[in-house]
Formats: structure tokens, sequence, C-alpha cells
């Protein structure tokens, strides 16, 4: 058995460039997506028709700019020809204010301003949408502050977890968990995969060793590896992604160690179902990759979904681990809040082992 | 294949019947092989489904998961004034759709324990006295508290119990001017063009389909070269007199068919079940894919060519596939980047591919609109070919 683990070791650490990816890899990853994914809205280009350019138009077009929110982009389409600028590609928004603008606001207390988005990124249009009514808002607060309203209810805002709205703290937990999912149930099964392909399957099951023995020999050196990736990757979300760990450190450590198990079953469990290294990766790329993204509220959060496919999320392990991951890391809870979803992932990791137990060949085609 | 054969069978005299004869067998020697790779493909009868039908279910299933609109936010109001005003307050929560009372509840504590365990996205606290100090002071505070580890969702959930308050606001006006409504002073008007329902699978079906192919061309291509060298049939090729173009070519095609066929079977989807418009030209998309694949393809065979197994080909691909779907502004827009991502996605061709098929499929854009995004991807291709064809050699290594 301890022979046995050792050769995987050789197997693994001997050859450089899968090292290489195998850790290099997640830094790059977290890194990258920790820093550029996001959903804020930040200098949206947007053009205006100013059929009016009074006092009033320009006070709310530099609202507008010095918001932060939008630049000023150099088309101004004339009429009729905004579909056109939209086509090409870059504006989001084109606003359009009427012509005498302030001397209609100053007669009749009524003038219109008309906001165009480019809806086929229908997100961005809503925020872009969205901030322009705000702001314009706040400039008919100030304009109405001369006759200021007899009653009113003031809202105080607050922002839970999150005051700055961060978008790392959304997208560290979901990134954290796909690598370690993917990355451990990918190594997993090609590894076994591979030994199936190249015939020397054969010779470890002329051995007299178990199937368990074999798979648990197979999957420690992994466990090593991907607990060793994780702790990187958390490193790096504290210090560099400036993500905090406000629960317990040694808890979040213990429920990824869990998670990787489950990775690692889950690995196992593919391997058993294909026949060639080609069929384990697509398998575990093809089949994992784009459901793990879609379904575990990473991006998109899982109660917008329809209802047939938030139950289908309930299958996916990554969907609990983020949610684990989010209430150790940004909302500091102890056990007592995610035992279910510990025991979920379990769960999960014991079915999965069950499984392939009973599916691993001992024999040859 | 016979009659393939007899179709490049010298028919003509004015050329030089040996000339002749050579092109002809140095497309015959490309046919045999690109019959031996689809022989290879659709034999494998474990890896058709994954092929064919994975990438269907896909894109019928992701797509309506992609969304960010919000239609719940579940909400827990801490009424701690039970007065007449503070229950119409909540009374106008109650009305719109998409608000969802979870709870009443005396105690803050109480409530933050809902935030806590997630059953809750936000919390309503209408403090003591609210009713009094709107009588009297004529102004009354209450607070919104929403789960922000989500920053965005967590902005839109704020707009939205910022506007109900507004309303309430609106409400208490008209009531104190004797029921005559007033009509803020600007008048904004929206449209929303190209998607006016905000419809979220319009914009992320063409995206999801490029993924798809993409996936398919870039790691089909990237394992298939590998597998013949970790099995050693390569070297049966090496020893052959078949040329370095001949065999990247006879590699490369059965994909770029499959891949090509998929995305015509992807757009007849995207147009039956999900009533996606192509606004602009078929051709021009199909035009710009088959440029597209090559540079992917390019990019499988350049990985291909730098490992030994098809584990690292698969890590490389792997990597490289994660790094550029996600840059890609597939699922985050690219406008939301830093500087530096932006940059960065200068070498991502599928960043590209998405941003000319979105504009092409949902707006309508000609050809001289994506002239620039389609030149990049063109250059692609070309680099990653050559290179590709450059690094692969006819040696054992």
């Amino acid at each position: 058995m301890r022979g046995f683990i050792i050769k995987e070791f050789y197997h693994i650490f001997r050859d450089i460039r899968s090292m290489v990816v195998l850790f290099g890899m997640p830094v790059i990853q977290v890194l990258l997506f920790g820093f550029a994914l996001s959903t804020e809205v930040k200098n949206a280009p947007v053009a205006i028709i100013d059929y009016s350019n009074d006092q009033v138009t320009r006070a709310i077009t530099t609202k507008l700019l010095s918001s932060g929110f939008f630049i000023l982009s150099d088309q101004v389409p004339g009429e009729g020809h905004i579909e056109e600028v939209f086509r090409h590609g870059k504006v989001k928004e084109v606003i359009v204010f009427e012509s005498d603008f302030a001397a209609k606001l100053e007669k009749d207390r009524q003038a219109g301003i008309q906001i165009i988005a480019d809806a086929s990124d229908p997100n961005t249009a809503n925020l872009v949408v969205s901030y322009t009514s705000a702001i314009i808002g706040d400039y008919q607060q100030e304009y109405l502050k001369g006759m200021s309203l007899p009653v009113t209810v003031r809202t105080e805002s607050q922002m839970m977890y999150n005051p700055a709205l961060k978008s790392v703290f959304m997208f560290v937990p979901g990134v954290i968990t796909i690598l370690l999912m993917l990355i451990t149930a990918m190594m997993t099964s090609i590894s076994i995969a591979r030994e199936n392909e190249l015939g020397t399957m054969e010779i470890l099951l002329v051995s007299p060793m178990r199937p368990i023995q074999i798979i648990a020999g197979k999957v420690l050196p992994y466990v090593l590896l991907a607990f060793t990736n994780a702790l990187i990757i958390l490193l790096l979300s504290y210090f560099v992604l400036g993500m905090p760990v406000k629960g317990s450190l040694l808890l979040l450590l213990a429920e990824s160690l869990l998670f990787i198990v489950m990775a690692l079953s889950l690995g196992i469990f593919i391997s058993t179902v294909s026949n060639s290294q080609q069929m384990a990766m697509m398998l575990s790329m093809f089949a994992l990759m784009l459901p793990t993204i879609l379904l575990s509220g990473f991006i998109f959060p899982i109660e917008n979904m329809p209802v047939p496919l938030q139950i289908f999320s309930n299958i996916m392990p990554p969907r609990w681990f983020i949610i684990i991951v989010k209430s150790i890391m940004i909302k500091g809870l102890g056990f007592q809040y995610i035992w279910k979803e510990t025991l979920i992932i379990a769960g999960m990791a014991l079915f999965f082992i069950a499984l392939s137990i009973k599916k691993f060949r001992i024999r040859l085609e | 294949m016979v009659r393939l054969r007899n179709l490049f069978k010298p028919v003509t005299n004015y050329q030089s019947p040996v000339t002749n004869y050579q092109q002809t067998r140095k497309l015959r020697i490309i046919l045999y092989i690109l019959q031996k790779e689809f022989r290879q493909i659709f034999r494998n009868k474990a890896m058709l489904p994954i092929i064919f039908v994975i990438p269907v279910v896909q894109l019928l299933v992701l797509a309506f998961a992609v969304t960010f609109e919000i239609k719940n936010i579940n909400l827990v109001i801490v009424d701690q004034d039970h007065s007449v005003a503070s229950r119409q307050l909540v009374s106008k929560f109650a009305a719109p759709p998409f608000y969802h009372i979870k709870a009443y509840s005396d105690s803050y504590t109480e409530a933050e324990e809902q935030l806590k365990t997630g059953k809750a996205h936000q919390i309503l606290i209408i403090p003591i006295q609210f009713e009094q100090d709107l009588q009297k002071e004529s102004k009354a505070s209450v607070q919104l508290i929403t789960n922000a580890i989500d920053g965005s969702a967590a902005a839109i959930m704020n707009a939205y119990g910022n506007s109900i308050i507004m309303d309430y606001n609106q409400d208490i006006l008209v009531d104190l001017s004797g029921g005559v409504d007033i009509k803020p002073p600007i008048d904004i008007r929206y449209s929303y063009w190209f998607n006016p329902e905000l419809d979220y699978k319009t914009y992320m079906v063409p995206g999801i389909l490029v993924l798809l192919v993409t996936i398919i061309g870039m790691f089909l291509s990237s394992m298939n070269v590998v597998r013949e060298k970790e099995m050693g049939t390569i070297e049966q090729i090496n020893v052959s007199p078949v040329k370095k173009y001949q065999f990247v070519i006879g590699k490369l095609l059965p994909f770029w068919f499959i891949a090509l066929f998929e995305l015509g079977f992807g757009l007849t989807l995207a147009r039956i079940v999900f009533d996606i418009p192509i606004l602009g030209s078929l051709w021009l998309i199909f035009g710009v894919a088959s440029v597209y694949l090559l540079a992917t393809l390019g990019i499988g065979l350049l990985i291909s060519t730098l490992v030994n197994t098809q584990q690292q080909a698969m890590f490389l691909a792997w990597f490289f596939a994660v790094v550029f779907i996600m840059m890609s502004g597939l699922f985050t827009p690219v406008d939301s980047m830093p500087e530096w991502a932006q940059d960065i996605n200068i070498i991502n061709p599928i960043a590209y591919f998405i941003r000319i098929i979105r504009m092409v499929m949902l707006k309508g854009s000609q050809f001289q609109d994506i002239l620039k995004p389609f030149i990049a991807i063109a250059i692609y291709a070309v680099c990653s070919l050559t290179l590709a064809v450059w690094r692969y050699r006819k040696v054992a290594s």
C-alpha cells in the first residue's frame, strides 16, 4: 500500500509540466478572475443629443458625467441615426433632451428626457438606465428644493456584509469552489483512465491489492495536492484580493478538505464510467464545467432561475460549498449555520465512493 | 470514396499528365486521412453523445439558468410602530409580485438571523414613533437593510425598495393635496432597444453557442494528435510520405465540419426553441465562424505539439479555455473589467467572436461594423495555424 502511494507521487511529481500547470493555473486564475470579474457598470459610453443646450440640460449632463458611471462618447448621432450608433457597438445609452428644456420646465413645470438603452445586454441596460434616472432624480430634488415637499419618509439604506458592493465578495468564493471542483475531479478521473488506457491497470488488478486499496492509493496524493492548492488559493484571496475570513479558519479548511474528498470521489466515478482519457476528460470538462459555473450560484443567483432548474441545482455540489465559503468568510458564521450544507456534501462524497467501488471493474473486457 | 476518387481523375488533357497526377495524389492523401479521422470519430460510440448530445442539452438547459433578472426578493419586516401609517407602508411592499414578505418580526436580531441563514434578502425596519414623527415633524425615516454579498443584485434590490418608499411618499402627498396627482417636473421616458423585454436568454444563447463550438474545436483537436503520440501510432504517420500540411489539414478538417454543423444546429434551436431573432445575415455568422474555428483549432493543435500526454494537453486546453471564457464577456460585461484585463482580451479569440455574434444576431450589424474584431480573428487564425504547423515535427521526440 505504501509503495503504491509512493508510486503515485512519483507519477505526479516527475512530470514538471503537469506540476507547473497544476499549481500555476489556479494562482493565475484566482488573481485574474478576482480582479477582472465584475458586474458593476463603470465608464459606460453614453451619447447625448441635446436639442436645447441650456443651463439645465448642461447641468444634468455634467452631473451624469461626473458620477463615474458614464463617459461621453464622441459619437453624436443625428436624428434617426441612433440605431446605427448602437449597431457599431460601443455606446450603451443615448439620452435625448427635448428642445427648450429649461423654458418648458420653468413655464409648464414639465419637460421631457428620453433614455434609449442598447438592451441587447439586458443587465447593463437595466443598470445604466436606473443609474441615469437616479441621477436625474437627484437633480430634480435639488431643483425642487425651493418649494420643499411637505411630508417625507427618508430611507436609510444599509448594505450588510459588503457595504462597498465589491464584486470580489461575490466572485472569489465561486472561483475557489470551481477551481477545487474541476481540478480535483479532472486530475483523478484522468489518472485512473490513463492506467486503464495504457493497460497498466491490469498490473494493479492482478496484484493482491483490493479495489478499495487501489482507489485509496490513487486518491491520497491528489488529496494532498488539491489541499495545497486550496491553501494557496485562500492565502491569495486573503492577502491579495482582500477577502475577509470572519469565521473560523480551521472550520474553513476542514470544509475544504471535505469538499476535495467529494470532488475526488466524483472523479473516480467518472473514470469508472469512461473507457478512455479523452472521454474522462470530456465528461469532467464538458459535462461538469458549464453546470458548475452556471448552476451553482457563482455568477447567477439560483433563486432567479426557473423552478425546475432550482430543483436541479440541488444536486450540484458546488452550490452547497459556495454557501459554506460565503458563510464562513464573509458572514463569519459558525458550524451551527452550515451543518446542513456540510452534511449534504458528505452524503454526496459517500454516494460517489460507494458507486465507484461498485462499478470499479476488476476484470478486463 | 470511389466516387470522390473519380472526381479527381485527370479529365483535362491540356495539362501535363505528370503534374496533374501529382496534384490528384496530394488531394487523395488528404482525403484518405480525412476518411480515417472521420471513421475514428464515428466508431467511438461512447464519445459520440458527448460530442453531439451534451452541447445541445447544455444549450437547452443552461440558457434558462443565466439571468440576472431579480424575480424574488424575500423581505422580513420589523414593524416596531404598529400604526396605521406603518401598516400602509407594509401593504405597499406586499403589492409587487417580486416582493415576498417572508416574516414579520418585532426584534431586529430575529430578522438578522434570517439574513444570516440566507432565507431573507432584505429587512425593512419601521421604528417606533414612525407615525408620530410623520405627523408632527413631517418627516420620518425607515431602514432598509440588504444582504450585499452579491453587490449588483443588492444595488437593484435596494433601488426597488427605495422606489416603493418613494411611491408611499407620493401617496401621502396626493392625500394632503386633496387628491391632485403631483407629477414630477422632469418626465423620463425609457426605451430598451433590440430587447424590449430585457430577456436574458436573447443575450446569452448566442454566447453559449460560441462557447460550445469552441470547446468542441479546441479540446478535441488538442487531444487528438497527442493521443496518437501516446499510443505510438504517430510514428507510422511520421515514417509515411504524408506531408506536414496534409496531416494537419486531415486532422483539423473533421472537427471544423463538426463544429460548424453544431453551430448550424444550435442556431436552428435558438431560432425555434428560444425564438431568438437573427437580424443580421446568416452568411456573415457562418463566414466569421469558419475563420474563427480555424483559430481555435490552431490553438488546439499548437497545444498538442507542445505536450507529450493527453493529460498535459487537457490541462493546458482547460486553462486557456477557462481563462478565455471567463474573460470573454459572456457572463460579466467586458466594459466592467479593469483596463489591464480588457487589454488581455486582445489575445482572446472567444471575446471577439462573442462580440460579433451578439452584434450580428441581436442588432443586425453589418460587415463594416464588425470589421475590426473580424480582422483580429483572421490574424489569430493565420498565426496559430502557422505556429502549429511550424512546431509540429515529423520526428519522434
